[in-house]
């Protein structure tokens, strides 16, 4: 019965309306094709220039004192940059980024929490480059500090606190009601209700939320350029002079003329990838496993 | 938990003092943090157009006009015309390449693939949002410039002739407007992808099923029930890449021509957004040149703070009423 329906309505379908429907259909297929085939070029073009330039010593020695004809020289002073910078800007950013989560989902109320809301929307949209002028203008330009890793957490922060605060809104506001009336009917005041009955709950989202962030915030460039400034040397003190970043050696090794530096250059966008692909993974594993999002 | 809990029960209406106490804590300590929020926007703002106002006033109209951008070398009159052209030509250029890629794979993710296959799309191309602008900008560099040349330079013979825009007189071709914009039409599929899957989602089931009912194939069911519910919501979603192309740096400062011209054949190496003037600058600029930087850094800030909450009062619009439908 069902099969002669079925094959009566295909056979009513004018020609025109079928082939019409499968050009659309075969056109979105290729629009999914097209949009793949960038990731996946990117991705295996470099894994397959940075592979071989990943050695033991590329981990281990930076640029000082390196020639510009001369095959050694790492990313060790990079990754040194890479690892405070981003730790400075997600210590700051993620405590600050949940308490205005929180700020907006348990206490929001009048006008204030409106501007702020629309404030976090605005900074959502805020080019990198702005943060960069901005730290820039504030820290080494008002407060006197000059360049430091400490400059670039900062810039890192302003990005990554609008991507923090958005994702702990959504988790916190899945917390279902009842667990927090439930707290309230025991007596329990609300602070410690937040505390030790919503963050709890809504922890793995939040978790997956803030490496999100980290893996958006590791991969900047244009901040660190006007901010951390770039150094060739490895400078541990993130609180005094410039220093250099992952992101910022694959930008200044790539404008080398020169195939050495663009060989590194490959081998640290490799050592990039691969942490921000995985925190990306690992998020989403987390996601999965979240009873929240389900 | 137990601290509250053994309170005795003729306590129950005022609320035990020891949390009371935390409690008004938490009730400042929480706005405070919303506080800062705003101290911090309102800091970026001030901050930057107070740094910007020396090169505004030193540049004066010119600052808007002038197409040449050399205030290190001349202390009156340098503009960002060139710069505001490059900055909105690479994106709309982007847009175009862009959004039917983006809007196609949402829809094949969405209404077309089975739902397994679906959301195995949906964070693929997630993934390309993951991965940093800095390797986009490498890869433009040494594998896409060498391949899209010999690509421009077929287009141009072809089509070149009647449309001038893609046409090179000096037949070089290379690092222009046009290659840059292909990088950021990469960059910024995903997040159109993104959010137009999310517009697509709030269609209800009823319609789809209603257009299917009819006698509709799927292809008008999609343009008959879906678009026309989603087109809101689309429309933010491009505005919000939009906002993202425009301020890009990285990529853009590593494939672009980089000179001050304001030129319609963009195929053709050369231009310079604001973004990328201001990474590929900086560095070799002293005081004065920093702050005509910031100041043009201001501009960019203010024409994407535009597009964003235009983008968002979009979004926010089409999801109400969407809801209100549903």
């Amino acid at each position: 019965m069902s099969l002669t329906t079925s094959g009566l309505a295909s056979g009513r379908l004018s020609t025109r309306r079928r082939v019409t429907n499968a050009v659309a259909l075969g056109l979105l297929g290729l629009a999914v094709a097209v949009a793949i085939i960038p990731l996946v070029g990117v991705i295996t073009y470099t894994v397959a220039k940075g592979a071989g330039v990943l050695s033991a010593r590329f981990f281990t020695e930076s640029m000082r004192g390196v020639g510009p004809f001369d095959t050694n020289g790492g990313v060790y002073h990079a990754i040194i940059g890479t690892l405070e910078q981003v730790g400075i800007a997600a210590m700051l950013s993620i405590p600050l980024g949940i308490a205005v989560a929180i700020y907006l989902v348990e206490y929001e109320n009048g006008p204030l929490a409106t501007v702020v809301r629309v404030l976090v929307d605005v900074m959502t949209g805020i080019p990198s480059i702005v943060a960069g002028l901005f730290i820039f203008a504030f820290w080494v330009l008002a407060m006197g500090q000059g360049f430091s890793g400490l400059a670039a957490g900062l810039a890192l922060a302003v990005l990554m606190l609008p991507v923090v605060v958005r994702a702990s809104e959504e988790m916190l506001r899945l917390v279902p009601a009842e667990l927090r009336e439930g707290a309230y009917a025991l007596g329990v005041p609300k602070w410690r209700t937040i505390v030790s009955v919503v963050l709890p709950t809504a922890s793995a989202g939040i978790t997956t939320g803030v490496m999100l962030a980290i893996a958006r915030v590791a991969g900047e460039t244009a901040p660190l350029l006007l901010t951390a400034f770039g150094n060739d040397s490895v400078n541990v003190n993130p609180l005094h002079g410039a220093q250099s970043g992952l992101p910022l050696f694959v930008f200044n090794q790539a404008g080398s003329p020169l195939p050495v530096a663009n060989q590194r250059a490959w081998g640290a966008a490799l050592t990039l990838i691969a942490v921000v692909v995985l925190l990306t993974v690992v998020a989403r594993l987390l996601t999965r496993r979240n009873q929240l999002a389900g | 938990l137990q601290l509250s809990v053994k309170q005795p029960p003729d306590t129950a209406n005022a609320p035990p003092r020891r949390s009371n106490r935390g409690d008004a804590v938490a009730r400042v300590l929480f706005p405070l943090a919303g506080c800062i929020v705003i101290l911090v926007m309102g800091s970026i703002a001030a901050l930057l157009i107070s740094r910007a106002l020396p090169a505004f006033r030193s540049g004066g109209v010119h600052f808007f006009t002038d197409k040449q951008f050399f205030p290190e070398e001349k202390k009156n009159g340098f503009g960002i015309a060139a710069l505001v052209f490059g900055t909105v030509t690479t994106s709309v250029i982007a847009l175009l390449i862009a959004v039917p890629i983006a809007l196609g794979s949402a829809l094949f993710a969405s209404e077309v693939a089975p739902r397994r296959v679906g959301r195995a799309i949906g964070s693929l191309v997630d993934l390309l949002a993951a991965v940093p602008s800095v390797v986009y900008g490498l890869w433009g560099v040494i594998f896409l410039i060498p391949h899209i040349i010999p690509v421009e330079r077929s287009i141009d013979s072809a089509i070149g002739g009647v449309f001038p825009p893609l046409h090179s007189r000096s037949g070089a071709y290379g690092r222009s407007i046009f290659t840059a914009s292909v990088v950021l039409a990469v960059m910024v599929i995903p997040i159109i992808a993104a959010l137009a899957r999310e517009v697509f989602r709030q269609v209800p089931r009823s319609h789809r099923e209603a257009a299917l009912a009819l006698g509709a194939t799927r292809w008008e069911m999609i343009r008959l029930a879906v678009l026309p519910f989603g087109r809101g919501g689309l429309v933010g979603a491009v505005m919000l890449g939009l906002g993202r192309a425009l301020g890009e740096t990285i990529a853009v400062a590593m494939l672009i021509g980089g000179s001050y011209v304001i030129n319609w054949h963009v195929v053709e190496p050369g231009g310079a957004t604001i973004a990328s003037n201001i990474a590929t600058k900086f560095g070799e600029y002293g005081p004065h040149g920093r702050e005509a930087l910031i100041a043009t850094g201001l501009v960019l800030f203010a024409i994407t703070f535009a597009v964003n909450l235009v983008g968002r009062l979009v979004v926010l619009r089409s999801v109400r009423q969407g809801l209100g439908r549903a």
